[in-house]
């Protein structure tokens, strides 16, 4: 058993190695006083210069403030739309197109995004042209268009997280609900969405992080002057390596590390509370 | 009642072309509907129903209309630059016109066909690569303990929560030619100039892997933790050596996960577009930026919409795959 020890340890710290280093690299390069980038300027090294450009940028700033807007708002609405979706294939038994809501949820998450990107702007163009011709009213492509193909792409993550928790505890509590007569509402508020809160949390980070990550659908949808933050860093990247861009990223690694620890960190505190209660109602 | 009272209005022949679609509308459209949900809809149906409305909108009509453009003809000036599929004619007659000529030139156009099969190849070795890596991985992190595992589980997730273009964007910094795998390979003297990494093919699959291999290992990770202890212990027992025991029961165990995970790996990588578009070869083009190319630079949406089609009819098996195995994770967790 002597040889699988070293084996996985070697797999996995290559592994680790493969997964850290770049992001590693990034962040070192980003305290690096050099235009280069990448040849590291050892006499006025490390440096915060690169931080300070940052925060001077107005054209990241902007972007980043409707990155963070279209984010929130879009997982918000993956969070109802997913969650309805969750609890719907999860309880309430076989129906009618059962089946294709199935498919519709489970297929964005493997989507190419080019697809979806070109679906959605071709949806919007055509409904653009509906509203011209019945109603008049003109609407540009911008926050409300990229939102919507957010909520789309996203909920599906939301969907699969909720649905595989509901499917992890059975209906009784419920059902005893239902039966001491609650209505269905009020069961969903005051006994569902408690026991399914965990998931329901984290499918809304997941959807945050993926919408505000998102370039490819995002530059389909989008219109002019609503440069998100991916399309910014994107632009600028394509001309080749930018300090600035390191700086960012690092900021980025930094703030998803402390989010980690502290929930770690809450999660064992949580964890030991719950050990304590249960040992005093053991002791009586 | 009103609602009777505004059908019988609307079927007395309303003036104009569009007449009989307000009767049409009127007898079997909106007003009929709204009727049909106050009378039968109870508060379930109403749940079912808004998840359901939202995907059909925002997911199956586009796929629709793409299918409906990629027949279309193309006319560079128009706005939006197609000809319309369907019309009514001024006799009140409807029009269609669907030409295929848009998929005559992918399947002839020398730069279509190689760059399909570029994607294709890119996509598969990508997933084999992913799966020699991540197996192994899946494999120790099953295998640790418990306190270590979760550690080793969150440093997997940990990268899928920053941003997947920052990510690719950091192998720039290492694979340049004047970046930091040259720099390093050059002062330890193993190399006199440096190798060029970048805008290879070797950087796409080094940006794939690195991009998918958490969502080939989470699924494996999944499978291999369930996997039962005592066979592998009743085998030994049997006489097999570790490397049999796993040839004949954790790999076949497994399979499940690595088409999972394959799947998960694969179908995305077909249509990827970043990863090519920041560290691949301008000479050889994946799939996603022709049409990306097609659709922006050309302006040419009956071509773009085409190639959609076309990506979706070559990823339809392998997604209805995906979606069977993902089914039946969730069946078999209700259980």
């Amino acid at each position: 058993m002597k040889t699988q020890g070293l084996f996985s340890k070697s797999v996995l710290g290559l592994g680790f190695l493969f997964l850290y280093v770049p992001i590693l690299s990034m962040v070192v390069y980003s305290f690096n006083d050099s235009r280069s980038v990448t040849v590291w300027n050892s006499v006025t090294s490390p440096t915060l210069k690169w931080y300070g450009r940052l925060f001077g940028d107005e054209q990241i700033l902007s972007a980043a403030w409707l990155s963070i807007r279209v984010a929130a708002m879009s997982a918000s609405g993956a969070v109802v739309f997913g969650t309805l979706a969750g609890l719907v294939l999860a309880r309430f038994g076989p129906f009618k197109g059962r089946a294709l809501l199935q498919g519709l949820t489970t297929a964005p998450l493997v989507m190419p995004e080019v697809i979806t990107g070109l679906s959605m702007l071709l949806l919007f163009v055509s409904l653009e042209q509906l509203f011209r011709a019945f109603f008049g009213w003109q609407f540009d492509r911008g926050v409300v268009t990229i939102t919507i193909a957010h909520i789309t792409f996203t909920m599906a993550y939301v969907t699969v997280v909720v649905q595989s928790r509901l499917a992890s505890f059975d209906d009784s509590l419920e059902e005893a609900a239902l039966d001491l007569g609650a209505r269905p509402a009020r069961v969903f508020f005051r006994i569902t969405v408690p026991l399914i809160l965990p998931a329901i949390l984290s499918g809304w980070l997941l959807a945050f992080t993926l919408s505000w990550d998102d370039l490819v659908v995002t530059q389909f949808v989008s219109g002019p002057g609503s440069n998100t933050l991916p399309m910014v860093i994107f632009s600028r990247v394509r001309l080749g390596v930018s300090p600035v861009v390191n700086a960012l990223a690092s900021l980025m690694v930094l703030v998803v590390a402390l989010g980690v620890i502290l929930s770690a960190f809450l999660m064992r505190r949580q964890e030991q509370r719950r050990k304590r209660e249960e040992q005093m109602a053991a002791a009586g | 009642m009103k609602l009777s009272a505004a059908r019988t209005v609307a079927s007395r022949e309303a003036p104009g072309r569009l007449g009989p679609l307000w009767t049409f509308l009127f007898r079997y459209g909106p007003p009929r509907w709204t009727e049909y949900v106050l009378k039968n809809w109870s508060g379930q149906r109403l749940v079912i129903a808004l998840p359901y409305l939202w995907l059909l909108v925002f997911f199956l009509v586009p796929f629709l209309i793409v299918l409906k453009i990629s027949f279309a003809e193309f006319s560079p000036l128009g706005r939006p630059p197609y000809e319309p599929v369907f019309r009514w004619l001024e006799e009140g007659a409807l029009q269609i016109k669907l030409l295929i000529g848009s998929y005559q030139y992918l399947l002839n156009e020398p730069l279509y066909v190689s760059s399909w099969m570029y994607s294709i190849k890119v996509a598969f070795f990508s997933t084999v690569f992913c799966l020699m890596l991540g197996y192994p991985m899946a494999y120790a992190i099953s295998r640790s303990t418990p306190t270590y595992r979760n550690v080793f589980l969150m440093l997997i997730i940990l990268p899928f929560w920053t941003s997947f273009l920052l990510r690719v964007y950091a192998w720039i910094g290492l694979l340049k030619n004047d970046g930091v795998i040259n720099n390093m390979l050059m002062a330890m003297g193993f190399i006199d100039e440096p190798l060029a990494m970048m805008n290879t093919s070797f950087a796409v699959y080094i940006g794939i892997v690195y991009s998918y291999l958490p969502f080939m290992i989470l699924p494996l990770y999944s499978n291999l933790e369930k996997h039962d202890n005592t066979l592998l212990e009743a085998a030994s027992d049997l006489g097999a050596g570790p490397i049999k025991a796993f040839m004949r029961i954790t790999l076949p165990l497994s399979m499940p996960g690595v088409i999972a995970g394959s799947l998960l790996v694969f179908i995305p990588a077909v249509g990827e577009y970043v990863i090519p578009s920041l560290l691949g070869r301008a000479d050889q083009l994946m799939i996603a930026r022709l049409l990306s190319d097609e659709f922006f630079l050309n302006r040419d949406w009956p071509k773009a919409s085409a190639v959609a089609i076309a990506m979706l009819l070559l990823l339809v098996v392998p997604i209805m795959l995906f979606q069977h195995f993902q089914n039946k994770e969730l069946e078999a967790q209700k259980r």
